[in-house]
């Protein structure tokens, strides 16, 4: 019920995400964190001990002491948006790619930044060297009481205000003094109330990332959950020097390292499977096919059996979003909002068409931990074959590829079909600032958004099919719920397009297979035709 | 009173019944592997085939050192004597009711025509089904083995070529126990060790 409710709540109020994600956190129970004592009670340092009006004035106060925290924040993904893919040589992160979602943060920033882990990214002109502009409190609250308004750019409400302005609604401060005074450890709420809720709500996005892994059970995550491991999301992306490992713009797909042993894994990837359990996860005393399995694991990702299913939560994710239906009204020429028999909505007139789905089988791929990014610039065709808005990379003859489940989000979106460019929509923000979700106006959300994207536009607007990839890493479950040897080693199982290997089962050569059965055939009607002349001439003796 | 000759030891009987019952069980559960049909799901069928294979292993291990022991290795060298006197019995003496051309006697128990398909049997048919099998269980050990680069596709593929193979020489020996001079007179010898002498 809670679920549902907010579920839909989401999807109307765009990025209202987190503060109904704490809502609901505040009524569930939650799980107790991962044992840790600290040296150190914030409630007794006087720095801390008076009102604090803004998040900024927080965070001066915890760099008076953390002399270099915000410099290492600086340096961050969470920080910068940012991310240069050497190998690939394109200028990455959440700033500059596009996905098929709610598309694009440019013009947008008010909304989009709610999850930046900052205060103030309200357009372009932000400044990224300012230290207390740095939030620590979106990490580190143990409260679950802090709370960052949607369209105020990533600030918190410190003092009772109205907003927006004009409008006569009063915002309620939070206690900015006791949650700085609760610091700690970040938690499956702080990274969750962004990650589960990325692309505009609950689930939306990854499909392995929703809010039921804030307290799952076994079923949902082995290594989550709260009767068992009880990882945070930290045990796994164990961070220093506060940048957090586990890259989905160039994954990890082969890790051939094996266990990570303190000392001698400097600069490896903690987050994979391997970092703990080894290239050849499965001991012979626990499984009777040890040695079997552990030939699969040189060319299936751990993930492809132990994550039969992504949104196994209760949690549906967005599987397609078509943006090309936007706009239509009803007869009185009202938006349209229609939802299925479970209360998702699966058509808003700000947004399109969507489809959802809990409990989807992955769709499975080579894959070698390269990805390459349609970006706004690239020149794109219409045709038959959608637009890879990412491109994964990968084969059964690289020596760097594994078989990886993925979530394939496919849909359309718009784009100039005479600049041949995706296009950065402006889509939030009040009526007055001409985002396409108060008024239903593609050209002029288009123009805006490119502008602010410094992209040129032609003042055309189509729409392209889109698809894009997004490798599933979460959501393990228990190991008598993997995937069975008999889904992949069938005609028509999960591997069935999986090229350049021979699963057995699956593969034969046909003309072998078709000229000896005709043999065996022959050879049985020649022995019965034997056989008959036999008892044939028998009787006429 | 027909007179009787003992044919097969007991050994021997209990080593031919038991491969048979051991290859059919394989020939089932490997064309399920290979996806031809279902019937214990594809995870049983492998443990089954592989439990089926190992056993055959053993049996083998004592077959040779039996026929080793016992000098009965001596019934499989091939002779192309009389193989025509055979070709043309099975051709056209089986229906004008002629008697089988070859005796059986404890010392000389295959005719000349068995003698050249176990030969075929023993130089194509098992060193194929044998070699390709013994890869597949040590798939991981390919490399080791150095074979790294050696193609799946090829040795299963020659596994399930000598598994037609098989089926194919299971198809002809069965019909051909019918050829004694009763239809059931060489399955009853392969049972109880004697046959009719007639």
């Amino acid at each position: 019920m809670l679920r549902t409710r907010s579920a839909v709540a989401l999807f109307a109020g765009a990025l209202l995400g987190v503060v109904l994600s704490v809502t609901n956190l505040a009524q569930a129970t939650v799980a107790p964190q991962t044992k840790s004592s600290p040296t150190a009670d914030h409630s007794k340092f006087k720095e801390l001990q008076k009102q604090f009006k803004t998040g900024p004035e927080v965070t001066k106060a915890c760099l008076s002491c953390h002399t270099e925290a915000a410099k290492q924040v600086h340096r961050t993904k969470h920080w910068t948006w940012e991310f240069i893919n050497t190998e690939k040589n394109q200028k990455l992160g959440k700033k500059n790619v596009l996905n098929n979602f709610c598309i694009s943060i440019p013009n947008n920033q008010q909304y989009c930044t709610n999850c930046h882990v900052g205060y103030g990214w309200k357009d372009k002109n932000f400044d990224f060297t300012v230290e207390e502009n740095v939030d620590c409190l979106v990490c580190h609250d143990t409260t679950l009481t802090y709370v960052k308004q949607p369209g105020m750019a990533g600030h918190v409400v410190g003092e009772e205000m109205e907003f927006p302005k004009g409008s006569g609604k009063i915002l309620k401060p939070i206690n900015l003094s006791k949650i700085a005074q609760a610091v700690g450890k970040s938690s499956r709420e702080t990274c969750g109330n962004c990650h589960f809720f990325g692309g505009g709500g609950d689930g939306v996005k990854h499909g392995d990332l929703d809010s039921s892994l804030f307290a799952p059970e076994a079923d949902v995550d082995v290594h989550m959950a709260v009767d068992g491991l009880n990882f945070n999301c930290g045990t796994c992306h164990q961070t220093s020097s506060h940048d957090v490992p586990g890259s989905r713009y160039t994954p990890t797909a082969k890790d051939k390292g094996g266990v990570q042993i303190r000392g001698k894994s400097e600069g490896e990837n903690p987050a994979t499977c391997v970092a703990c359990h080894d290239t050849k996860p499965h001991k012979a005393e626990k499984s009777k096919h040890a040695a079997r399995l552990n030939n699969h694991a040189e060319k299936l990702a751990c993930q492809t059996c132990h994550i039969p299913a992504f949104a196994r939560g209760g949690v549906a994710t967005k599987m397609r979003w078509d943006w090309s239906t936007a706009g239509k009204m009803d007869a009185e020429g009202k938006p349209i909002v229609k939802k299925d028999d479970h209360g998702h909505i699966i058509y808003e007139s700000r947004k399109g068409d969507f489809v959802v789905a809990e409990n989807v089988k992955p769709e499975y791929y080579w894959f070698n931990g390269g990805i390459t990014y349609t970006l706004l610039g690239d020149k794109i065709e219409k045709n038959d074959k959608p637009v890879g808005i990412n491109k994964i990379e990968g084969n059964a003859t690289d020596g760097k590829s594994m078989i990886w489940p993925f979530k394939v989000s496919r849909g359309t979106q718009p784009y100039d079909p005479e600049n041949k460019t995706l296009i950065t929509p402006h889509t939030t923000g009040p009526k007055s600032g001409g985002g396409y979700w108060t008024n239903y106006d593609w050209d002029r959300a288009a123009r805006q958004g490119m502008a602010d994207s410094g992209a040129p536009f032609s003042g055309k607007v189509d729409f392209v099919s889109t698809e894009m990839y997004w490798p599933i890493a979460h959501m393990v479950a228990p190991k008598d719920k993997s995937v069975g040897c008999a889904e992949c080693h069938a005609k028509d199982g999960r591997l069935a397009g999986i090229k350049g290997i021979y699963i057995p089962g699956r593969d034969a050569n046909p003309l072998i297979d078709k000229a000896a059965w005709l043999l065996a055939l022959l050879t049985l009607l020649g022995v019965l035709g034997h056989a008959a002349i036999r008892i044939f001439a028998s009787k006429k003796h | 009173m027909v007179e009787r000759v003992y044919i097969f030891k007991r050994f021997e009987r209990f080593w031919h019944w038991a491969q048979a019952a051991l290859i059919m069980f394989l020939l089932l559960t490997g064309f399920e592997i290979h996806g031809t049909y279902s019937n214990f799901g594809f995870e049983k069928a492998v443990e089954l085939h592989t439990i089926a294979a190992w056993t055959l292993v053993g049996l083998w291990t004592f077959a040779v050192f039996w026929h080793f022991t016992t000098g009965e290795w001596k019934q499989y060298i091939p002779t192309t004597k009389r193989v025509t006197e055979m070709v043309r019995f099975y051709a056209f003496g089986i229906f004008k009711g002629e008697s089988h051309p070859f005796k059986q006697t404890a010392l000389s128990k295959h005719n000349p025509l068995q003698r050249l398909a176990y030969l075929g049997v023993l130089l194509v048919m098992n060193p194929l089904i044998w070699t390709s099998g013994w890869f597949l269980l040590f798939y991981g050990n390919w490399a080791a083995w150095g074979f790294p680069n050696l193609s799946l596709e090829l040795v299963a593929t020659a596994h399930v070529l000598g598994a037609f193979m098989i089926l194919l020489f299971l198809i002809v020996h069965v019909y051909l126990t019918t050829t004694g001079h009763t239809p059931l007179a060489h399955i009853k010898a392969m049972i109880t060790g004697w046959e009719d002498k007639h």
